[in-house]
């Protein structure tokens, strides 16, 4: 083994990795595109602490890698490591203040400088970044010092804090719809954020619970005590609670939140299919969205007067729509199925851009519409009624999800859901266990193609069109980073993963900028840190945990508790 | 004899073969058609057609250059490194800004080829630094995971490079400036014009191909990086430093490909952050035709993937009557990928063992 480090060198190290994290967020452009949306009204910025949170983390995770026991240490690392954070700022300012970095770095404004010198006029304003990142430096060797009771209060409170106040604009809009409540709540938030009072109360209110609650055990153990009648009552409860809410969401939400409902519905349709392939069957497929485009040109050419190949409704054309989208699964399926892995990976991700290539060609126009796509596609319509605005769609999209939702339930435990995940634990071994490897991975692809051609056949029908355009590699990685995200292989992981990777970024707007940049460095960092997602699988998270050899968990030890 | 032949052929064999040979038949058909078949034997003279084929051979020294990275980190650490082709992106994508300064300042036109080096060399350099940062962020602390961890941390480093570069320098388009010695054409026995651009490609390019060849088969280290690829165990036991070699492994696929984006945009002088996707892919299916782990192999797959698509629409698509085959250029080299890695994922001058661990 190597000598450890010495505790200077650590300090000095990851107070130098948080600035440099900080740098890379203020070039990018987050700093300042995220500097608009205030947390506490007039006063902290989401940029604020977009710019400083990396050096935050940094020095806390310093000292608590040093884990040294002395009050007087503790600290003077903290500040150590915050300050060499904040000289890395310090001296970004000062270079873009002598050299026009803006010839090169397109962010690096004015207005940045301005926000990591808090305002605060050149020659003075250098200090500013080092002094307040050393203040942010030794708060977080408090911090550590605190009894562990403390510090989750603590923190569980300035989360929920941050989370009303990012989400400011939503609860107002909601609010805004039922007159009589929005006055109970409405004194907490300005026009920007929250005012001081309300987050101070909030702050009060939600660490007053969380200094109670500590330690004490969470609502499952509860439910696990009761005696099983009532135990399947309850669940039957949440079940139906869930069901109520989701019927009613829109009305709560109203017209703008729907059509963002209405994407997130549709990459949840898309996410169950890709997590029966990749999740429960263990084959990564990257040309995911080959399928989506099938179910959505399908629908286009058989229902559009614009091609005229056929006038069709769209629930006659639904099932054509679906079975060719299960023909390409199988037709892709048969040739790949020996491929393994990475390869398996990379031939998919071939034929979702060939796909493409073709929807995009001039040899296929007179079919599929070439670059100009095809328009006029036929809106689902039931006896008179017809599903054309954002919220009819989005019970229409809800049906499916339900529908999509319990196959993927019921089929995970079924005989082909074990013969699955058998597979994907070893083939070799399945094979010799008499699973007929070649019938189970054409089924996984096949139900997850049919999944996606739904998906895309409703896309289709919202959009009333259909371009080569939305069909790109970076649908497939939307799905892909979704199941990753809520956890491979888990269902309920799926919703997780949508709301929080397509929900998200549509309601803060300024975030969908920077959408796939973090959708990147959310794959590196879950499949670093915690590869079996927010919401695991029960198995799966066995598995990885087990197959983790004993040389690699001191890395991996020193971070995952703090996070 | 013939029973176990029976046997061993599967429907699936047969669905995939009658793929391949329906493709063979319109492949043979669109190249009879375009050398024998009046209308479409006029359209274009021999010259176009050798115009076509060096064309190819400089793309095809990008592809092999780019290639390398993918061959190298495959051969040592048998996983695909996804994001190798923001590696390439970085490079050129950075090394801009220093030739259109450098223009600006009328060095470009006093000393072209100074200019040249110096601008290959920081696209190297930082090529280089972010496959290193790679390795030790990404897959250094993977290792030792499930195979298909390292793949999505690779596919997610990817879109954080891409958005990343395009926040630090802008999603606007780029353009290297043009260098004007390297203007025109020299013309060869008096029918023959070749474009000093290309010239310079596929000179440029051997001649890296070459050092590369060195490095690994002749050099000390080169020894150790053969080492380590055949048995990290071993090789450990031997005294070789593991972690180094590897990083090393990452440093010249890096290095080869700052180098590759040079010499891209040379030929396609417009860079942005999503330049390396479609070049990155067709590099990959460059080293895998030519055997992934094979540095010679990934220099014949290129070579061979660069005339093949540049010849490719004009040869075979336009004599079967698809209008504007250009567009589906992309698609030959896509095509070429999949049906490659189902009927031979070893390659053409891979090793026999490839197709068990494949």
């Amino acid at each position: 083994m190597q000598t450890k480090p010495s505790d200077w060198k650590i300090s000095l190290q990851f107070g130098a990795i948080g600035g440099a994290v900080s740098i890379l967020l203020s070039l990018v452009g987050m700093v300042v595109a995220f500097d608009q949306r205030y947390i506490i009204a007039n006063g902290l910025t989401f940029g604020q602490i977009t710019l400083f949170a990396p050096v935050v983390l940094t020095s806390y995770l310093a000292i608590k890698k040093i884990g040294s026991p002395l009050k007087g240490r503790t600290i003077s690392w903290g500040a150590a490591a915050g300050a060499i954070g904040g000289t890395l700022l310090a001296i970004l300012v000062a270079l873009g203040n002598l050299i026009n970095l803006r010839a090169m770095f397109i962010n690096a404004t004015p207005e940045l400088y301005n926000i990591i010198t808090l305002g605060v006029p050149l020659p003075m304003g250098l200090i500013v970044p080092i002094v307040s990142c050393t203040i942010l430096g030794v708060a977080m060797a408090g911090l550590y010092l605190l009894s562990p009771r403390w510090r989750s209060t603590i923190l569980q409170a300035s989360a929920w804090v941050f989370l009303f106040g990012l989400l400011r604009d939503l609860i107002m809009t909601v609010l805004a719809r039922w007159g009589a409540f929005s006055s109970i709540i409405s004194w907490m938030f300005a026009l920007n954020g929250m005012t001081i009072l309300g987050a101070f109360l909030l702050f009060a209110f939600v660490g007053f619970f969380a200094y109670r609650n500590y330690g004490r055990k969470s609502n499952d153990s509860w439910v696990n005590k009761l005696p099983p009648r009532q135990q399947k009552a309850v669940r039957w409860g949440t079940i139906f609670a869930i069901v109520i809410v989701a019927l009613l969401l829109p009305r709560i939400l109203g017209i703008f939140f729907s059509e963002i409902l209405d994407n997130v519905g549709i990459y949840i349709l898309m996410g169950l299919g890709l997590n029966i392939v990749v999740g429960f069957a263990g084959l990564l497929d990257l040309g995911y969205v080959a399928f989506y485009a099938i179910g959505a040109y399908s629908i286009a050419v058989l229902t559009s007067p614009e091609i005229g190949f056929a006038h069709l409704t769209f629930w006659q054309a639904l099932p054509i729509a679906l079975i060719m989208a299960v023909l390409a699964g199988v037709i892709l399926g048969l040739p790949v199925l020996r491929l393994r892995g990475d390869y398996l990976a990379i031939v998919t991700l071939g034929f979702g851009e060939i796909i493409r290539l073709l929807a995009l060609s001039d040899w296929l126009r007179p079919f599929l519409g070439g670059t100009q796509g095809i328009q006029q596609i036929a809106q689902p319509q039931i006896g008179n009624f017809v599903f054309n605005t954002q919220e009819s769609l989005y019970y229409l999209i809800l049906l499916f999800i339900a529908i999509a939702g319990f196959v993927a339930w019921r089929l995970k435990d079924s005989h082909v859901g074990r013969s699955w995940m058998a597979l994907r634990e070893d083939e070799d071994v399945a094979q010799a266990m008499g699973i007929n490897t070649v019938l189970t991975k054409l089924l996984a692809f096949g139900t997850g193609a049919f999944f996606s051609g739904l998906a895309g056949t409703l896309f289709a029908a919202k959009l009333g069109s259909s371009y080569p355009s939305s069909f790109n590699f970076f649908v497939s990685i939307n799905v892909l980073s979704l199941i990753i995200v809520g956890g491979m292989g888990s269902i309920p992981g799926v919703f997780v993963g949508a709301l929080v990777l397509i929900g998200a970024p549509e309601v803060l707007r300024e975030f969908s900028d920077f959408r796939f940049l973090f959708y990147g460095a959310v794959l590196v960092t879950m499949m670093l840190f915690r590869p079996e997602g927010l919401w695991p699988e029960a198995r799966r998270k066995l598995e990885l945990h087990d197959e983790a050899p004993p040389e690699t968990e001191p890395q991996t030890a020193v971070i995952t508790p703090g996070v | 004899m013939l029973r176990t032949w029976r046997q061993r052929v599967t429907l699936t064999d047969l669905f995939v073969w009658s793929i391949g040979i329906f493709i063979g038949i319109m492949l043979i058909v669109g190249f009879y058609r375009a050398f024998f078949v009046p209308p479409y034997n006029a359209k274009y003279s021999y010259y176009t057609w050798a115009d076509l084929i060096v064309k190819g051979l400089a793309l095809g020294g990008v592809y092999a250059l780019i290639a390398m990275g993918y061959t190298l980190v495959y051969g040592i650490l048998r996983m695909i490194n996804f994001a190798h082709s923001e590696v390439f992106m970085s490079g050129p994508f950075t090394a801009v800004f220093l030739a259109n300064w450098l223009a600006k300042a009328g060095y470009y036109e006093k000393y072209p080829f100074l200019c040249l080096i110096l601008v290959a060399l920081l696209s190297m350099a930082v090529s280089m630094t972010i496959a290193i940062l790679l390795e030790r962020i990404a897959y250094r602390p993977l290792r030792t995971a499930p195979r298909l961890v390292p793949l999505i941390t690779a596919i997610g480093a990817s879109f954080f490079l891409i958005y990343t570069f395009r926040g630090l320098y802008g999603s606007g388009m780029f353009a290297y400036p043009s260098i004007p010695a390297l203007d025109g054409s020299w013309t060869l026995f008096g029918v023959f014009e070749l474009y000093k651009t290309q010239v310079v490609v596929i000179a440029f390019a051997v001649i890296m191909m070459m050092i590369l060849f060195y490095i690994v088969q002749k050099t000390k280290i080169g020894k150790a990086m053969r080492a380590v690829s055949e048995d990290k165990e071993a090789a450990a036991l031997m005294g070789i430093d593991v972690d180094r070699i590897i990083v090393f492994t990452f440093a010249l696929g890096g290095i080869s490909a700052g180098a590759a984006g040079v010499l891209y945009a040379l030929q396609f002088p417009i860079v942005n952050a999503f330049m390396g996707f479609v070049p990155g892919l067709k590099a990959f299916t460059a080293a895998v035709l030519g055997g992934i782990g094979s540095v010679p192999g990934a220099f014949l797959g290129a070579m061979i993937l660069g005339v093949l698509e540049s010849l490719g629409p004009n040869l075979f698509l336009d004599p079967l009557n698809i209008p504007n085959p250009a567009q589906l250029k992309d698609g030959i080299a896509f095509l070429i990928l999949v049906f490659i890695l189902i009927f031979r994922p070893s390659g053409i001058l891979g090793e026999r063992g490839t197709q068990t661990k494949v």
